[in-house]
Formats: C-alpha cells, sequence, structure tokens
C-alpha cells in the first residue's frame, strides 16, 4: 500500500501543524465568478484545538472541506497555500489527496446517520479503515477496532464490535464516528458541526471526549461550529469568519472577552447565556442587517454596512492582517503598525506566526 | 423587469435556449397544432363535404392532377377522392382535441384522488392506491377498449356514432389518471406535513380548502410533465383505438383512422393514403415526447 | 412581568398523549409481535398564567412538541383536559371552537416550510384575518396586513412579495406577523429562533419580548436551548420522557435545581465563560422512549438513586416555588443551595 506524502523534512517540531495562507475558493457561474471563501488565514498546532466560527454563509464548511480536497466541481481552489506539516495540499491531485484523507487528516461531520455505512458493521468499517491507512494484519486492524471503540467510551465494546450502526443511538454513533476518524492516527481531525445534532448532554460528552482524545494524542482539531458557547468551552483558540473572511483570529478567552473586531463583539453581545452567574436578562445586542449573500459582498471591509464604527475607510480598502498580541485581526480599527511587512505580519516574533 | 422579459431570462429559459432537440421538438409542435387549429382556413379542400368530392379524383398521387376536378392535391387522394393533406389537417386536429381533452380529464382526476389520498391518508389512500395498482396491471389500450365497450354498451345505438369522439375521450382520460394520481400523492404526502399546512388547520380551515387552496399549488410541478408525456400517450392511443376500427369514425377520421384506412392501399400501390397520416402522427407523438423529457430534466432539482 | 395573583390563561391537567407505534396488523400478526405504545406525554400538569413567558424545555423524546400541539388543538389529549382562559378546546364546535381558535396562535420552528411558497405575503398574514372575519375587503386586509408587517420589523410594500424573496430570519417575522392577525392571548411557540443565526436570533426574541410588552401577549416557549430560556422565560417546566420533573420561576430554577436531571441539564449547556469548563456529565443518553426505564424514568442515570426509585414514579410535590417529581429532591436542592451564588460546579452528582 502506498504510503501517504511524507511531512517535508524541512518542517520543525514548533511550526504549526496546519497553515492555511489567503485560501481563495471560487464557484464560478454565469453570473460571474462567486467567492465563498475569500482570503482565510490562520494555523493549527499540534494538540491544539482551533474553532472556526460563523453564521451560516461565512464559508467555515467550505473551507474544512477545501482543506481536504472535497470541493465538488465547479467549485475550485483559486488562490492560497495550504500545508499540512511542510506538504502543500492546495495542489495535491486526487490521488494523493485519497492517501491523505483519513491516514493524516480524519473528518467528523455532523450527522452521525449518514456518516456510518449502515449495511457494513461497525467492526468492520473500523478494521477497513485501519487496513487502509496502516501497515497491519487483518487480525491487528481488528485489534486495533476494538480498542478504538473502548478509547471511545462505548460500553461492552467486544459485543458491540458486531453491531451495526442502526442498533447504536445517534450519541454512540457519533462516538464511532471519531473512532473512525482517529483510527488512521491522522495528526489533524476536521469536525464540522459535530454536536450540533446531539442532545445537550450528549454534546458535551462528545466534545469532552474529542478533547481529551486529541489533546493526549497531540492531533490537532479544527472544530467548525455556530455555538459560541461549545467554541468557549473546548477550544484553545478561535477564528471568527464572516462572509468568507476572517474578522479575527486569536486565542479563545482573549478574543470572546476582549474582542477586537466589531463583528466578533456584536456576535457576543447577541449571544443568550445560561450560565447561572450572569444577569442574562440585559436586551440582547442585535446587528442590524444580514451577512450578505455570494454575490453581493460590499467593498472594502465586508461587515461595514453593519459596522457601528465604520469608518470612510472600511468601505474602500479591505483591511490587512495586524497583530495584537497573540491575535491577528483584519479591521481598520486596529491598523498594521508602521514597520510592519506588507502582508500585515507582526515583524515581533510574539504572535501566532513568525 | 417586465413579466416576458424575467420569463426569458430564467433559468428554464437559459436551458431551453441551449437544448437543440427541445427547440426543433417546439417548433415541431407549433407548427403542427397552428396547421390545425387553422384547418379550416388552412385547407385547400373540404374532404368531408361528400358535395365536394369527385368519385374520379380519387387515387390520385402526390402532386398530381385530379381526374375530375383538375386541382393538384398535394399529398395525393384516397379512394373517394379526399384530398389526402386535408383529411390530415383536420384529422391532426381531431387528435389533438381529443389528446388535450383526455389528458385533462386525466388530470383532473388523477390530481384530486392523489390529493386526497396523500394529505388524508389512512384506508382512503389504501383504498385508492390499490385500484390504481390493479388499473395499472393492464395495458392501458386495453383499459380504454374495456371503458369503450362498456360506454358503448350503455348507449342507444343512434347516439353511437356521435357520442364516439365523448367514449374515447372518456375512455382515455380514464386510463391515464393514475401517473398523475401518484406522483401527486408522493408531493402531498410531503407538503402535508409542512408546518404551513398546520398554520392553516390551526385557523380552522376545511380540509376541502387545504387541499385546493394551499397543497395544490406546490403538487403542480411534476404534474406539467406528466401532463405532456401524457399527451403523446393518448395520442397514440386514440390512434391505436381508431386504428383498431373502435375509435373515430370514417366521417370524421382522427389520424389513426386514416392509417386504418390507407392500410388497405398499401399493396395495391397507393402507398401515399397510408405514409403521410403515419408520419403526421409520428412527428406529432415525438415532438410531444422530447419535450416532455426535457422538461422532466429541466425540472429534475437534482440536475438544477 | 407578571405576579401571581395574575388570571391564569392556560391551565393542563394531567394531559397525556400516547401513540401506537406497532407495525401493520398483518405483520405485527404473522411476527407474533406485541402492540407497541409510545407514550409521548405522561400525566403532566402546568399552569400558564395571562401575560408571563413559560418555557417547557427538553431534549428529543421529551414530548415538548407533542405538548404544543395539544395545546393548541391541533392534536387530541389520551387523557386529561386543555383549558384555555376556562374553556375546553376538545368537543368545541361551531362558533366556539372559533372564538377558541382565535386567541391561540403558534409559530413555527422551520421559516422555509412554515409559509405557503407560492402564496404572497398579504394572502399567508391575512389568512387568518379573512377566517375570522376581522377583515374582508381587500383593501382592509392590505391595510391591516401592512399594518402588521411594520409592526414586526418588515415594511408594508413587502405584502406582494413572495416567501423565498426573504432570508430566514424575515421569515419568523413573516410568521410572528401571521400569529398576531388573529389578535390572540396565547401564542405557542415551537422553536421560534432554532433554525436562525445567532445575530438573527437576537432580532427575533428581541421583537418577541416587544411585542409582548406592546400587545400583553402569552408565550408558551418551546425550546432545548437553555440560554434562549434564561433570556426570555418567566416559569420554566423542565420535561424528560413525556414526564414535568420540575417546574420553577426563572432564577428558581437556574441556581436552585431540586431534579437530578435539570441539574445535569444546566451543568451540560454550554456556557459562554466556561473556558476549559470540565462537565458532570453523567455519560447517558435519553433512552429510547418506547421501552422507558420504570419507575422514574431519570433512575439508571441518576446520581441521587434510592432504593425505590425504579418501582414508583414520583409524586409532585412543591418546595417552595416549583413543583418537583424526585423522591430525593431535598438532597438534590441542599447540593444546589451551597452552590447558588457560584456555578454549578463539577459535582452535580455527589460520589456514589
Amino acid at each position: 500500500m502506498a504510503t501517504p506524502p511524507a511531512p517535508d523534512a524541512a518542517a520543525t517540531p514548533d511550526a504549526p501543524l496546519l497553515e492555511v495562507e489567503d485560501l481563495v475558493v471560487e464557484i464560478p457561474t454565469r453570473r460571474g465568478v462567486l467567492k465563498p471563501v475569500d482570503g482565510v488565514s490562520f494555523t493549527i498546532g499540534r494538540g491544539e484545538i482551533l474553532g472556526v466560527v460563523g453564521e451560516s454563509g461565512a464559508g467555515k464548511s467550505i473551507t474544512g472541506a477545501a482543506i481536504i480536497g472535497l470541493l465538488e466541481r465547479p467549485t475550485r481552489i483559486g488562490g492560497g497555500r495550504v500545508t499540512l506539516a511542510g506538504t502543500r495540499l492546495d495542489t495535491m491531485d486526487e490521488n494523493a489527496l485519497r492517501r491523505v484523507r483519513g491516514a493524516r487528516v480524519g473528518t467528523v461531520f455532523q450527522d452521525p446517520s449518514t456518516s456510518l455505512n449502515p449495511l457494513k458493521t461497525i467492526g468492520e468499517q473500523l478494521a477497513e479503515t485501519a487496513l487502509a491507512h496502516l501497515d497491519v494484519s487483518r487480525r491487528e486492524a481488528r485489534e486495533r477496532a476494538l480498542r478504538a471503540l473502548v478509547d471511545v467510551g462505548i460500553p461492552a465494546a467486544a459485543e458491540r464490535l458486531d453491531a451495526w450502526p442502526h442498533e447504536f443511538s445517534g450519541g454512540m454513533r457519533q462516538r464511532v464516528v471519531i473512532a473512525l476518524a482517529l483510527i488512521g492516527e491522522p495528526e489533524l481531525v476536521i469536525a464540522d458541526e459535530p454536536t450540533t445534532a446531539l442532545d445537550v448532554s450528549v454534546q458535551a460528552q462528545i466534545l469532552a471526549l474529542l478533547r481529551r482524545l486529541c489533546v493526549e494524542r497531540g492531533v490537532g482539531v479544527m472544530l467548525v461550529t455556530h455555538d459560541m458557547g461549545v467554541i468557549a468551552e473546548t477550544t484553545d483558540r478561535v477564528a471568527v469568519l464572516y462572509a468568507g473572511r476572517v474578522a479575527e483570529v486569536g486565542p479563545t478567552r482573549d478574543v470572546l472577552t476582549g474582542a477586537l473586531h466589531p463583528y466578533t463583539r456584536g456576535l457576543m453581545g447577541a449571544t443568550p447565556d445560561a450560565s447561572p452567574e450572569r444577569d442574562s436578562r440585559d436586551r440582547l445586542a442585535q446587528i442590524p442587517g444580514a451577512m450578505p449573500g455570494l454575490g453581493a459582498v460590499p467593498s472594502g471591509c465586508a461587515f461595514h454596512p453593519r459596522c457601528p464604527e465604520a469608518m470612510s475607510r472600511c468601505s474602500a480598502e479591505r483591511p490587512r492582517a495586524a497583530s495584537r498580541e497573540d491575535t491577528r485581526v483584519w479591521c481598520w480599527l486596529h491598523p498594521p503598525e508602521e514597520g510592519v511587512s506588507p502582508d500585515g505580519r507582526s515583524t515581533s516574533l510574539r504572535g501566532t506566526r513568525r | 423587469m417586465s413579466a416576458l422579459a424575467r420569463v426569458w431570462q430564467s433559468d428554464i429559459a437559459w436551458s431551453f435556449r441551449h437544448a437543440p432537440v427541445a427547440m426543433v421538438a417546439a417548433l415541431v409542435f407549433a407548427v403542427l397544432v397552428i396547421a390545425s387549429l387553422a384547418a379550416p382556413l388552412v385547407a385547400p379542400h373540404t374532404p368531408f363535404e361528400p358535395g365536394s368530392l369527385n368519385l374520379m379524383d380519387g387515387f390520385t398521387p402526390p402532386m398530381g392532377e385530379g381526374m375530375g376536378s383538375g386541382s393538384v392535391f398535394w399529398l395525393g387522394t384516397d379512394d373517394q377522392g379526399r384530398d389526402v393533406f386535408s383529411t390530415i389537417l383536420y384529422g391532426m386536429r381531431l387528435s389533438l382535441m381529443i389528446g388535450l381533452a383526455a389528458v385533462a380529464l386525466a388530470a383532473a382526476l388523477g390530481v384530486t384522488l392523489g390529493l386526497i389520498a396523500g394529505y388524508v391518508g389512512g384506508w382512503i389512500d389504501a383504498l385508492i392506491m390499490r385500484v390504481a395498482d390493479i388499473q395499472l396491471t393492464f395495458p392501458s389500450i386495453l383499459v380504454a377498449l374495456l371503458i369503450f365497450g362498456v360506454a358503448r354498451g350503455l348507449l342507444p345505438p343512434e347516439s353511437r356514432e356521435q357520442m364516439a369522439i365523448w367514449v374515447l375521450i372518456l375512455s382515455i382520460g380514464l386510463s391515464e389518471w393514475v401517473q398523475f394520481a401518484r406522483t401527486v400523492r408522493g408531493s402531498a404526502m410531503v407538503e402535508a406535513k409542512k408546518d404551513y399546512v398546520q398554520a392553516a388547520r390551526l385557523v380552522g380551515r376545511k380540509p376541502s380548502a387545504i387541499l385546493f387552496h394551499h397543497l395544490l399549488p406546490n403538487v403542480l410541478g411534476p404534474v406539467l410533465v406528466i401532463a405532456t408525456i401524457s399527451l403523446a400517450l393518448a395520442i397514440i392511443a386514440e390512434a391505436t383505438l381508431s386504428f383498431l376500427g373502435v375509435g373515430a369514425p370514417p366521417t370524421r377520421p382522427s389520424l389513426g383512422t386514416l392509417i386504418r384506412i390507407g392500410q388497405d392501399f398499401l399493396f395495391s400501390g397507393e402507398w401515399w393514403i397510408l405514409l403521410f397520416p403515419a408520419l403526421t402522427l409520428l412527428a406529432l407523438a415525438l415532438s410531444v415526447n422530447l419535450l416532455g423529457d426535457w422538461l422532466r430534466d429541466v425540472m429534475n432539482p437534482k440536475l438544477r | 412581568m407578571s405576579t401571581p395573583d395574575d388570571a391564569v390563561l392556560v391551565e393542563v391537567e394531567r394531559l397525556s398523549r400516547r401513540f401506537d407505534v406497532s407495525s401493520a396488523w398483518l405483520n405485527r400478526i404473522v411476527r407474533r409481535e406485541p402492540r407497541r405504545i409510545l407514550t409521548a406525554v405522561d400525566d403532566v400538569s402546568l399552569r400558564v398564567r395571562q401575560g408571563e413567558t413559560y418555557a417547557l424545555v427538553g431534549e428529543s423524546g421529551s414530548g415538548k412538541s407533542t405538548i404544543a400541539k395539544m395545546i393548541v388543538g391541533l392534536l387530541a389529549p389520551s387523557e386529561g383536559t386543555v383549558r384555555i382562559g376556562g374553556a375546553d378546546p376538545t368537543g368545541a364546535r361551531g362558533a366556539a371552537l372559533t372564538a377558541l381558535r382565535r386567541r391561540v396562535q403558534m409559530i413555527f420552528q422551520d421559516p422555509y416550510a412554515s409559509l405557503n411558497p407560492r402564496w404572497r405575503v398579504l394572502d399567508i398574514v391575512g389568512e387568518p384575518m379573512r377566517v375570522f372575519g376581522l377583515a374582508r375587503e381587500r383593501r382592509e386586509v392590505a391595510r391591516r396586513v401592512g399594518a402588521l408587517l411594520e409592526q414586526v420589523g418588515l415594511s408594508a410594500d413587502d405584502t406582494a412579495k413572495f416567501p423565498h424573496e426573504f432570508s430566514g430570519g424575515q421569515r419568523q417575522r413573516i410568521g410572528i406577523a401571521r400569529a398576531l392577525a388573529s389578535e390572540p392571548e396565547l401564542i405557542v411557540c415551537d422553536e421560534p429562533t432554532s433554525a436562525l443565526d445567532v445575530s438573527v436570533q437576537a432580532q427575533v426574541l428581541n421583537l418577541m419580548r416587544d411585542l409582548q410588552g406592546d400587545l400583553g401577549l402569552t408565550y408558551l416557549f418551546i425550546t432545548h436551548d437553555l440560554s434562549v430560556v434564561r433570556y426570555m422565560a418567566d416559569t420554566i417546566g423542565v420535561l424528560y420522557l413525556g414526564r414535568l420533573v420540575e417546574s420553577a420561576p426563572r432564577e428558581t430554577l437556574f441556581t436552585e435545581p431540586a431534579h437530578p436531571y435539570t441539574r445535569m441539564l444546566l451543568d451540560a449547556a454550554p456556557r459562554l465563560d466556561g473556558f476549559g469548563r470540565r462537565h458532570a456529565t453523567d455519560g447517558g443518553e435519553v433512552p429510547d422512549p418506547i421501552r422507558p426505564p420504570t419507575g422514574c424514568h431519570y433512575h439508571p442515570r441518576c446520581g441521587y438513586r434510592v432504593a425505590g426509585c425504579d418501582e414508583r414514579y414520583p409524586p409532585v410535590r412543591d418546595i417552595g416555588l416549583r413543583t418537583v417529581r424526585c423522591f430525593e429532591a431535598e438532597r438534590v436542592l441542599a447540593a444546589s443551595r451551597p452552590d447558588a451564588g457560584r456555578a454549578n460546579g463539577a459535582d452535580a452528582h455527589p460520589p456514589r
């Protein structure tokens, strides 16, 4: 079995596991080229959970799909770079990508009932995946399958190995999906709304499981969600997406408690909170209007028509990246400092990127 | 933007303009329909007024001169001296009329039964669907023949010929309702679960109002496609029945009747009496069929 | 805000609803299977006061949507009664039924399925007006519909448009306008913002609060989202597998829950300030509603379980401002009380 393309020897242990730079995804249509992702940049470190949060239409799922080359024609990558431990993913052909998926990048999608093949037992699916991506015998594959089930907390795993997907409850099925994602020993897991279809009590369990397993194994996680509460509790860093662009990306606590971008602030103000601590009967903040559709993205900063702090510059020029401590933000309220390289990266060594 | 401009620029119009088959089919169909509608104006002769016929004109070949009247018959004449071109025009007119009327009947019956079956469910649904299933096990021609025979038997002999057309419409229509009912039932079942129907029930609207004001507009989409294909089937069915001698009578023939008449003369050399009606029937049915195919592909939400 | 002296608008007494989910008759006989009955709602009683927002919270299988449908009259109860303003809709006919229907309306969850896609907004919002005789002439209907649209934050010019010309949040506003068209007293809201983005949800929730203040509406709010409940509700009822396990005023429920399931639910709900918080999960999931656990349905997952919890269904008890169905409610309350003022932390369950 061919091994997946090996990581670049030049990638050092400190370098981020996944680097997405100025990623653009485009869809050519009769009416012109639409860009559901328009210049998205972020990084994910080993054993780190990055939340990618945004409302519907912000481009978070498409970003995840683009990273592993799961875009359906005519949608395609239109620019930028995606690098996984030194290997370029955006320029890979389909055969190479197929070897990457499962072996180096695992995926967890939203609906557990469609992620599992209803005609195969859980054990079969796990063992098959192990065989496809690891250099193991059939017997070893089955052992790994059993261990995987135990790791994700399926009770009586030995008996459940030969059970069918429909015999599991929703939460159990999602655990199996996580087991499937991790059995190939990937370096990165992309989880797209993994708990949205589950009850809230199960959601907490699944997220805790994902976090524990990935941090233990040094696996980086890209967690796509629309739920700010999930972001707060589960992620180390968060990227806030708006209309296919990043508003800001930084440590979760910093971004949520001290947001730099007015959109993030608006989003936090609009989110109701169940925490017993807070007096949350204050009126929810409203952001007037709605996120622009694909064909109607405003010039300059995409958020400026709805922004309470918009300036004249905001409608004319797209904001360039600026670093404030460990956060990168794209907003003219925080312009890149003088003495900064033209693409907006801070020359200081602090920050998410050199 | 005016309504016409909007239609022209819509996605359906765009794919129409890019589907040569559909455009040709539509053109052919349009020509045939206009010709048959305008038959009284366009036909050079009146073949069904006995007084205008000249037996000596009989068996004139295409573009030949009738030996009796001396007029030129573009497509020739039959044994009675009737101008084939004119008979085709009038025959096509009748074929279309019967076809359209039969489809209208089938649609009205099928859509109504489908709506009721889909919305009410339960034993009514089961009953309607079983009747539909039973009917489907028989070839539609057989069903049409059966209904035709029963209806004819019930009518007094004097009115049989007069009523032939209506009986024809009835039998073909009744043989085609099933497709409409099945498709509409499926859509109705899906729509009935949607919240806007619950909202209407909440306000206290009667089931009949919900069926016809709320559900009907939302299940009509596929009906157009089925109607188009049904029209092709109805035209062929009518031709078949007339060919078998149980359809339109020779005094008011449809294309099928003309084919039957022409069959008698095929091997005695007067091929034109059969060929031209047959070609016309082919063109008519094929163009409708192709249009229906294109329409079905274009309306398929998965391909859009 | 309502006070205890306010009149009771909705009285639900011992409401139950069962569904027969057995296989088809012939299949059952051939396979010798027993009948399978799903008890979606089991002996639920509650009271909603005029002008307040009562939230029914539950996860899947809790029966909250079924209760909503019974309260508005779309579904008949198997047992028990529903009274709106003293009148019972079951068995009502004719003018009495119409009058009752006018007083109760509903807002639905899916903005893409709750409006007839082939109808114009004018007809959608105008339908209740025409049916209830509040307006008959086209011009009068148009005027009233226009006014309603303005009231929900849309424009009177939107009457001629079709639903597909609007966004999800705008469609929900149209749904609210339709609910208001009959000038109801009670609006049952079935997960009205679950399908909306956060910023749009904020707009719709604020609108609903404003309308409640302006029009004196009473809301029965069905949801699974505890943060929305915290923002909207005055009184909250917690459902588990068809049973109402606890019912209390908002702050009481959030700071001093008396039922183990409520405690677990509150702990599981993600919080915006819960950075790196560890949840005290009970490791379980909602069981199959067709074969629920015996006695108290929650007992297999419960950290406060004692002998007898698997045999008998706990009776309703009043403790302070709340009603709760748990044999060990006092113990749960004691565990919650020291936490009041702090977040309900990692000991949602005492060590066993």
